[in-house]
């Protein structure tokens, strides 16, 4: 066990070469460049391979050229950067390819707040590139579960052949605070699964029992093609409407199956609460505060943590959500995620938003203004 | 025998072609395998990257690791290939749209970071697959879908820009000078670091039929006048030298490739490793 003080940034970087990361592109962009720069100096000390493109889409295509060799890959970037790797953040989805994708947000849209904390990409990370498609997303609340998460986002995108989101904040990637790294043998660290058929027999997109097809890499003998265009299990592009569906069904099913292994949510002051604050990243760290005050107030205030944004945990929250008189949604935004606790929680509870998009930080009393208007 | 070399790189279950009757780049998909054939490598071991449009289509049709990417993005792709590993033999298609118009940046940037990867960029003049839109090589005056009066917009001259750009080696040809052509792709292959191959290609469907060059045949008949050695071009007055193209090698000289100078400069075993590091990384995490 390691007891060290860093910030969320170098967390996150510790956690992708602890995960098996090997390959990192990207490009400068505040409040994320910290994280290239740390891998710079780390990832030629494990003999592997950092590279600075010439853009944001350049450094998404050379992390899925790099996954498509077997290798652990990772792109780091902020809103304005983000947009643009959602092309190739496409491309993975249909060629399910994995791959860690690093969003530091800012406050937006365009240049917006670069220095100043926000959380208004929640829906941009679920439904930012075109198109009918699955991906997981997940949010850290401090510089522990940066790493923690970081780790979990290769053994997902590995386990499940996805492009994992890891959706930070300003305040979280520049904040330094103690982290404790378990042993080496303590960390789960998951690889995608190989084919083992022989070359002429593989079928690159078949449609196994779990929805995730073995992926090879190339050079490895087991010669394909990928392509971003619609395609049938041999990899090749296709316009029949049956195999198209299928396909489509296929992603359906695997992500369907993977949901719960994937959604993390942390619920505390939970068994005698008539209120609950739904929060993410550090938002929720400021909903400690404000159950803390509100408790002391004689208020029964419960609060749910997401560390996984997407696939959004509505069940869990549905569950804890009856009988309650009310949920505040705490975001750095104008409304997003609220949207989705609606949707989950039905008529059945009011729910109200604590929302902050002037560049600062959440803040205790934000919250509990909100409770006071139940 | 050599229509059996070529066919044997190819997925003879994925025949016949997308490409129109009368289209250059079966005939330049011709001249990429007998090259590949003579250097000798293994299917397994090389890569063949594209972008989106017509000429993008070739992997599909190639026996090796085959990536169809997204428009323009063709070369980063394959950065990220050659860079994580240098052992696969990587070669990237592109058109001229998609090479120069959207993917220009990318362009520009293989060729200054000189990844050992060979780009050849089919040049048809056109934005064949959608529909015949002009594209940053359509030349001055010439018709398309999108410059119904003629075009005035200033064309570029691609080997000019990858030597501006800092490729070491840079070559033309066309669709239609053959055996010159399968050389000079064999060479570009051999070529340690970034290298580029324009090949001129003819589209008489989307950019023939709209300048009086309704057939095919009159497409090559066009190619043949204006293309001439580079030596002959260089002997021709400035008048003389308009509507001419010059072909053949512009550039061939020694660079260091970029991830050999990564393994050499930056991978250095004896440099102190960072603590954390130390204990968690002592093997390997991955094997290729």
């Amino acid at each position: 066990m390691i007891k060290k003080m860093m910030h969320g940034n170098e967390a996150c970087a510790y956690g992708a070469i602890i995960a098996g990361c090997r390959f990192f592109a990207g490009y400068p962009i505040t409040p994320s460049s910290e994280i290239a720069e740390e891998l710079a100096v780390l990832l030629p000390q494990v003999e592997g391979k950092f590279i600075q493109m010439e853009d944001e889409i350049a450094s998404m295509a050379a992390i899925l050229g790099a996954s498509l060799n077997g290798i652990k890959s990772l792109t780091a970037t902020s809103g304005p950067g983000f947009s643009l790797k959602q092309e190739n953040i496409g491309y993975a989805c249909q060629t399910e390819i994995p791959c860690v994708i690093v969003n530091v947000q800012r406050g937006g849209p365009s240049t917006g707040s670069p220095t100043m904390p926000s959380q208004e990409d929640f829906m941009q990370s679920r439904w930012g590139t075109h198109g009918d498609h699955f991906i997981v997303v997940l949010s850290p609340s401090s510089v522990q579960e940066t790493f923690d998460l970081t780790v979990k986002s290769f053994n997902i995108s590995e386990k499940y052949r996805t492009p994992v989101i890891l959706l930070m904040d300003e305040i979280v990637g520049h904040m330094t605070e103690k982290m404790i790294l378990p042993e080496p043998g303590e960390i789960e660290i998951i690889d995608r699964k190989k084919p083992s058929v022989k070359p002429e027999d593989f079928r690159p997109y078949e449609n196994t029992e779990d929805g995730v097809p073995p992926m090879a890499a190339f050079g490895s003998g087991y010669r394909h093609h990928v392509t971003g265009l619609m395609h049938d299990e041999t990899g090749f592009p296709t316009n029949n409407s049956e195999i198209i569906q299928k396909q489509k069904d296929r992603w359906k099913k695997k992500f369907d199956l993977a949901r719960d292994t994937v959604v993390f949510t942390e619920l505390t002051d939970a068994e005698d609460m008539e209120y609950l604050v739904f929060s993410y990243g550090s938002s929720a760290r400021c909903t400690r505060k404000a159950v803390k005050i509100a408790r002391e107030n004689g208020l029964k205030v419960g609060s749910m943590k997401a560390l996984t944004l997407w696939p959004f945990p509505g069940k869990e929250l549905e569950k804890v959500s009856r009988g309650l008189k009310g949920i505040v949604v705490a975001e750095m935004n104008m409304g997003q995620a609220i949207r989705e606790v609606e949707r989950a929680v039905g008529k059945n509870v009011k729910v109200l938003g604590a929302n902050r998009y002037d560049g600062e930080s959440m803040h205790p009393d934000d919250i509990l203004s909100v409770i006071e208007k139940f | 025998m050599k229509t059996e070399i070529v066919l044997s790189y190819l997925r003879k279950d994925k025949l016949p072609h997308i490409w129109c009757p009368g289209c250059g780049h079966g005939i330049i998909l011709g001249s990429m395998m007998r090259a590949v054939h003579k250097t000798g490598w293994k299917k397994d071991d090389i890569a063949l990257v594209s972008g989106i449009g017509c000429s993008s289509r070739t992997p599909g049709y190639v026996d090796f690791n085959t990536l169809h990417t997204t428009h323009g993005r063709s070369l980063a792709f394959a950065a990220g290939i050659k860079f994580s590993n240098p052992r696969l033999n990587v070669i990237s298609v592109m058109g001229d749209g998609d090479a120069v118009a959207i993917g220009g940046n990318h362009f520009i940037h293989a060729a200054r970071r000189n990844l050992n990867i060979t780009a050849l960029v089919f040049n048809n003049y056109i934005y064949g697959m959608t529909g015949g839109q002009f594209s940053p090589t359509t030349p001055y005056k010439a018709i398309a879908s999108t410059t119904p009066y003629g075009n005035i917009d200033k064309n570029f001259d691609i080997p000019s820009l990858a030597i501006g750009a800092g490729a070491g080696f840079v070559a033309r040809s066309t669709a239609i000078h053959v055996p010159g052509l399968d050389d000079i792709i064999y060479q570009a292959l051999n070529y340690d670091g970034f290298s580029v191959v324009e090949i001129i290609s003819f589209c008489h469907v989307q950019y023939g039929k709209r300048n009086k060059l309704k057939t095919p045949l009159s497409m090559i008949d066009w190619l043949k006048s204006i293309a001439l050695p580079i030596a002959a071009y260089e002997k021709l007055g400035e008048e003389q030298r308009r509507d001419k193209i010059p072909i053949g090698i512009f550039k061939n000289i020694p660079t260091e490739e970029y991830s050999q100078k990564y393994i050499k400069e930056i991978i250095d075993p004896n440099k102190s490793k960072d603590s954390i590091l130390k204990d968690y990384c002592k093997a390997k995490l991955y094997d290729l």
